[in-house]
């Protein structure tokens, strides 16, 4: 029986080491351990034997089974390993095939940057408010402090839908509407469409987008409008910018300015971009008109507030370095595109 | 506006300031100044020469080999072929290595053999024109008749030299439309003194003042007419001076008369007219509305119908002159006119504005006019207008200012609140600097009271007297500070919900696009919307650019096609867009319209199908928190595919409209393929939105999951299926999945077979055996109610 176990042992060796797939591994064990396999076969024989001869007997069966099982599952790691292997080989791929394509859309780059600015003021404190495109004269021109014959009606050609109703040619009558219904302190920027009866060209839309925004309070003071508008453009523009504030007129503000930022490509020496000027446009501002203030039911004598406002399509167009105000309305995929 | 630096030296010294000094501290002080230019800035190296001698061209019959002298030891040979010169004449020769005028390099170089060391130049080459030289010869060389020598700068020799400033003047400063006015804000700009001269007329030549009767008859439009009257006018050219200062300014010289009315409107603000007395019928002149109908040809030769609220300048009969805008040919200058009237007058503006812009002829006059000017200048540019004449020797000036005066001495005056502008602007300035501001721009203050000049209608308030403090201090002397008090910024929730929804159309791969809100009406006939829908009716603007831009659109459809128009014809093979659109329904008559939001959604390409894009709005409703609605076939609606088309229902009200667009709709737009598109009411959405969200446990028991197959009327919508079995699986649902519709071979014409995965969990306990077969059960039976059967 010892002989019998010693020639299980050696061909279990022999048989392993001729084995090729994982498969037949467990067909060897069932042909030598399993219930009806050769080990099996000989341990059912041990009652045959002589009581002393047992247990060495069996303490060899026990080391025979055990080897084999050893060598079972080393063989089974070794060719499982092998196996793998040979599937991740051929599994390889050429890498540099192009990806599975997962596009995003994109925003429009106006609403890029309108929310840009939308959160810098926002981080200011100021809430946002919109307000009707289409208008009355009333809070689009009167309460501005531009009655019917004012010239400044002729450098914003409006578009009438009656003699009293129009399409807005400024975001402004958004501040008449909530300084009408709400009491200072007030805080508000107002971002939409503006209509402007300008044929369309190159620089020039029937339909541009403008950001308003307007402080009302006890003691607002100039100096407060040129802090919040430095702010503004640094954040907008980057902590180096230089900004100046140069006087110029507009109807609901008194005093009234310009904000220019000193030119990105010249650095204030003049180039083509900034005209020879040394110095960009960004956008308009000022105290708000005493008028203003009375015509919305707020006391000039008691408030302050300051207005700005500027074009969005501009402040892109400079960002993006677009020299056509028309792509933005023409929605060209290859445009949008490439806004990420 | 643009500036003669040499004429605005006149009235302020300013020699030691430079272009680029001058430029920045004017915009600084609010007179923006655009850019600036010298004459004559290209020329160089063209100077005046001495034709010495003029020989035949040995080799061509038409050119000349002239020796000239260039101011330099030897002379130089020039080959021309001028015939306007001769030799003594002096003539700008562009020697070699010099630019002309448009730029043009000239060097040496042969004409037919022989050495040419540069080129005579005409009048183009130097970059002016006749008008500046009436004496010149259009067509040949420029034979110089002022005072210069050899060798002298062309520039210096025929006075290009001015310094041209260009100023964007603000519509509040009618005033800074004049040399004077600016000179005015030079002066107070760099602290030096405004030197204004008083014209002094000699006259003598008798009293005109019976010789015309002047009456303003609507004292509201014409708060003052002046005139004074010229006899013996000898027409001619002004003076070199003057041209060279209008051309300075942007004005064409024309002759001394009309030349001293622009001069002194430059000047002085104040436009001038000058006219015929012989035909001025009767010595009357009248300032009247127009009679309705009148007519009056105007200096341009067009014959214009007046209405009654334009103010004209009439003799005893007709009228004469569209009253600040344009005169009369009849009662012009003409070449045998002998007595001249100057008429000075102010009108007021928004009249002037209305009347030029009814009768489509913006004028240097009117664009003065309609700003609003000074009475107060009337009578000063009417005596230098004489002054000059008597200067130029254009006429004899006769004796007294005829002159109807309705103008009020009203004079504007205002508080002088020194601690209230320190406050407003955070400035820290003594009552004695704010003075001295003041003066400077000829505010008078007496004790706490300003008085305001009359050139300055623009000052009134506090706030006006505050901005010229501080544009004189200097704007950025100003400090910056931050507004004192917290503030909370916020969006609103609609402004969130709509970010949201952006945030998520661009995240399923949809592009944001922005259009026009008007369209044309014919874009309705496009969507074949029917002739009596309510959506064709639409605010319409009076006035529009065009009929592409002409009415505010009801429904953003048709910008939507517009633009996946544009896309497929530029040749773009796929476009996923978004917009979120307003449609402007009108209300009634005198009321604001209904501004609506919607989302508006359209495809086209290789992935876009019906399901594409119903996938994208399951997703993105959703994802803003609308859970319940209902999909109900819409056959009926124009525009779409009817059997591919259909309406968001939520709470029984339509919220929106997903589908293919109809192919007649997609070839009227021009679009060769189909294309997709949803609408949704985001305002409704809005409202019905469920924004908070609370957490549910996960599952602590299994699911289990059954199939179920059955064949039924192919007629019978899927979601009718899927809520049947909602509903008969009850609270045990955890979800049902459809996985298979199929028609075909293996099933009856006019049935399909279709399968779901049912997922079935209690939240209590395991499910028993028992539990799923009655749900099942339930299932099995209320399709069968439907008509469907389980597949074998």
């Amino acid at each position: 029986m010892r002989q019998q176990l010693e020639a299980i042992r050696t061909k279990a060796a022999e048989k392993l080491s001729e084995l090729k797939q994982a498969s037949e591994l467990e067909q060897l064990r069932v042909e030598i351990l399993g219930k009806k396999g050769e080990l099996t076969q000989i341990l059912k024989q041990m009652g045959k034997l002589d009581p002393s001869e047992r247990p060495v007997i069996g303490q060899l069966a026990n080391e025979v089974r055990a080897y084999i099982e050893q060598k079972l599952d080393t063989k089974k790691a070794e060719l499982e390993s092998y196996e793998l292997a040979k599937k991740l080989e051929e599994e390889k791929i050429d890498i540099t095939l192009p990806g599975k394509s997962m596009p995003l859309g994109n925003k429009h780059p106006l609403e890029t940057v309108i929310d840009e600015i939308k959160e810098i003021f926002v981080g200011m404190g100021f809430e946002i408010v919109e307000g009707p495109e289409v208008e009355s004269d009333y809070y689009n021109f009167e309460a501005l402090n531009i009655p019917k014959d004012h010239p400044a009606r002729d450098t914003q050609d409006t578009f009438y839908i009656t003699e009293n109703i129009l399409l807005r040619t400024q975001t402004s009558p958004v501040q008449v509407r909530v300084m009408e219904k709400q009491k200072p302190p007030i805080r508000i920027l107002s971002p939409g469409r503006v209509y402007r009866s300008d044929a369309l060209d190159a620089t020039h839309s029937p339909l541009f987008h403008q950001i308003e925004g307007l402080v009302v309070d006890k003691g607002i003071t100039f100096a407060d409008l040129k802090g919040t508008l430095q702010t503004f453009v640094k954040r907008l523009y980057g902590e180096d910018s230089v900004v100046r504030f140069r006087p110029h007129h507009f109807p609901f503000t008194e005093p009234s300015a310009e904000v220019d930022v000193q030119c990105f490509s010249c650095h204030g020496k003049g180039c083509r971009l900034c005209k020879n000027e040394g110095w960009i446009e960004i956008l308009g501002c000022g105290m708000v008109h005493p008028k203003v203030l009375e015509n919305c039911g707020i006391d000039p004598n008691e408030y302050s507030g300051f207005a700005l406002g500027l074009g969005l399509e501009r402040v892109a167009m400079r960002r993006y370095g677009i020299d056509d105000i028309r792509l933005f309305y023409e929605n060209d995929i290859r445009f949008l595109k490439q806004f990420k | 506006m643009n500036l003669s630096y040499k004429w605005l030296k006149d009235f302020v010294d300013i020699d030691d300031i430079g272009p680029r000094e001058f430029a920045e501290a004017m915009t600084m002080s609010g007179s923006k100044v655009e850019c600036w230019s010298y004459e004559g800035e290209k020329l160089s190296n063209v100077v005046v020469c001495k034709i010495l001698s003029m020989d035949k061209h040995p080799d061509a019959d038409k050119l000349k080999v002239c020796m000239v002298d260039i101011g330099e030891a030897e002379p130089i040979q020039i080959v021309t072929a001028a015939t306007n010169v001769k030799p003594g004449d002096l003539v700008p020769v562009a020697k070699d290595k010099s630019t002309l005028a448009d730029g043009t390099k000239i060097t040496k170089g042969k004409l037919r053999g022989v050495l040419s060391l540069g080129m005579f130049c005409g009048l183009e080459e130097i970059g002016v024109t006749k008008h500046d030289f009436p004496y010149a010869d259009e067509e040949g060389v420029l034979v110089i008749q002022e005072d210069c020598k050899p060798g002298d700068d062309i520039r210096e020799a025929l006075g290009l030299n001015d310094l041209t400033v260009e100023f964007e003047i603000t519509s509040n400063r009618p005033d800074c439309f004049s040399v004077i006015g600016l000179a005015r804000e030079a002066a107070a700009t760099f602290d030096k003194s405004l030197k204004l001269h008083t014209p002094v007329v000699k006259g003598g030549f008798g009293d005109c003042t019976n010789m015309l009767d002047v009456k303003i008859e609507n004292p509201e439009l014409c708060k003052i007419y002046a005139a004074r009257i010229v006899k013996n006018v000898r027409v001619k050219s002004s003076p070199r001076w003057m041209r060279e200062r209008l051309r300075a300014m942007g004005v064409r010289p024309i002759n001394n008369i009309v030349d001293i009315t622009n001069y002194v409107m430059l000047e002085y603000g104040q436009p001038m007219h000058a006219f015929d007395l012989r035909f001025i019928k009767d010595g009357k002149i009248r300032i009247r509305n127009a009679a309705k109908g009148e007519k009056i040809t105007t200096l341009d030769g067009i014959e214009r119908t007046l209405k009654s609220s334009n103010l004209v300048i009439a003799d005893a009969e007709k009228p004469v002159a569209i009253a600040g805008v344009m005169g009369g040919e009849y009662s012009g200058i003409v070449d045998d006119t002998t007595t001249i009237v100057f008429e000075s007058a102010n009108f007021l503006g928004s009249s002037v504005r209305i009347t030029a812009k009814e009768q489509g002829m913006r004028t240097d006059a009117s664009s003065r006019f309609e700003k609003g000017l000074d009475v107060n200048s009337c009578i000063p540019a009417l005596e230098r207008a004489c002054e000059l004449v008597e200067m130029l020797d254009a006429g004899d000036v006769t004796d007294g200012i005829i002159v109807d005066d309705k103008s009020d001495a009203r004079v504007t005056k205002i508080s002088f609140e020194p601690e209230k502008i320190n406050k407003f602007l955070s400035t820290n300035l003594s009552e004695q600097d704010m003075i001295k501001i003041l003066e400077k721009i000829e505010c008078k203050v007496e004790g706490y009271e300003i008085t305001v000049p009359s050139f300055r209608p623009d000052l009134i308030h506090f706030a006006d007297i505050a901005e010229e403090i501080a544009r004189f201090y200097g704007y950025n002397n100003i400090p910056d500070t931050a507004v004192a008090g917290g503030a909370q910024g916020k969006y609103s929730p609609e402004q969130k919900f709509k970010n949201r929804i952006i945030d998520t159309m661009t995240a399923l791969g949809c592009n944001e696009i922005m259009t026009y809100s008007f369209i044309s009406p014919k874009q309705y006939s496009k969507l074949t919307m029917p002739e009596s829908h309510r959506l064709r009716k639409s605010l319409v603007i009076s006035n529009p650019l065009g009929e592409d831009t002409s009415i505010m659109r009801t429904t953003a459809l048709p910008s939507m096609l517009d633009i996946l128009s544009k896309n497929y014809n530029n040749r773009n093979k796929e476009a996923y867009l978004f917009e979120i659109a307003k449609e402007y329904i009108p209300n009634g008559e005198n009321e604001l319209p209904n501004e609506l939001n919607k989302l508006i959604c359209g495809m086209y390409g290789a992935q876009a199908d019906y399901f594409t894009i119903k996938g994208i709005m399951e997703e993105l409703l959703s994802n803003i928190g609308i859970n319940n609605y209902d999909i109900e076939r819409a056959e009926s609606e124009y525009a779409y595919h009817p059997g591919r088309s259909a309406y968001i229902v939520i709470n029984g009200e339509k919220a929106g409209i997903i589908g293919e667009i109809h192919p007649t709709v997609c070839k009227n737009f021009e679009i060769g393929e189909r294309v997709y598109c949803l609408e949704l009411d985001i305002d409704m959405l809005f409202k019905l939105a469920v924004s908070e969200h609370k957490y549910t446990p996960l599952p602590r028991f299994p699911a289990v999951s059954r199939d179920i197959a059955i064949i039924c009327d192919e007629n019978i919508p899927v979601l009718t299926l899927e809520r049947a079995i909602q509903k008969a699986t009850g609270k045990l649902l955890e979800k049902v999945t459809l996985f298979d519709v199929y028609q075909g071979k293996q099933v009856e014409s006019g049935k399909k077979s279709v399968a779901f995965n049912i997922t079935l969990r209690s939240a209590e306990s395991t499910l028993t055996d028992e539990q799923i077969k009655t749900v099942m059960d339930k299932s099995v039976k209320a399709l069968a109610d439907l008509g469907a059967q389980l597949r074998a």
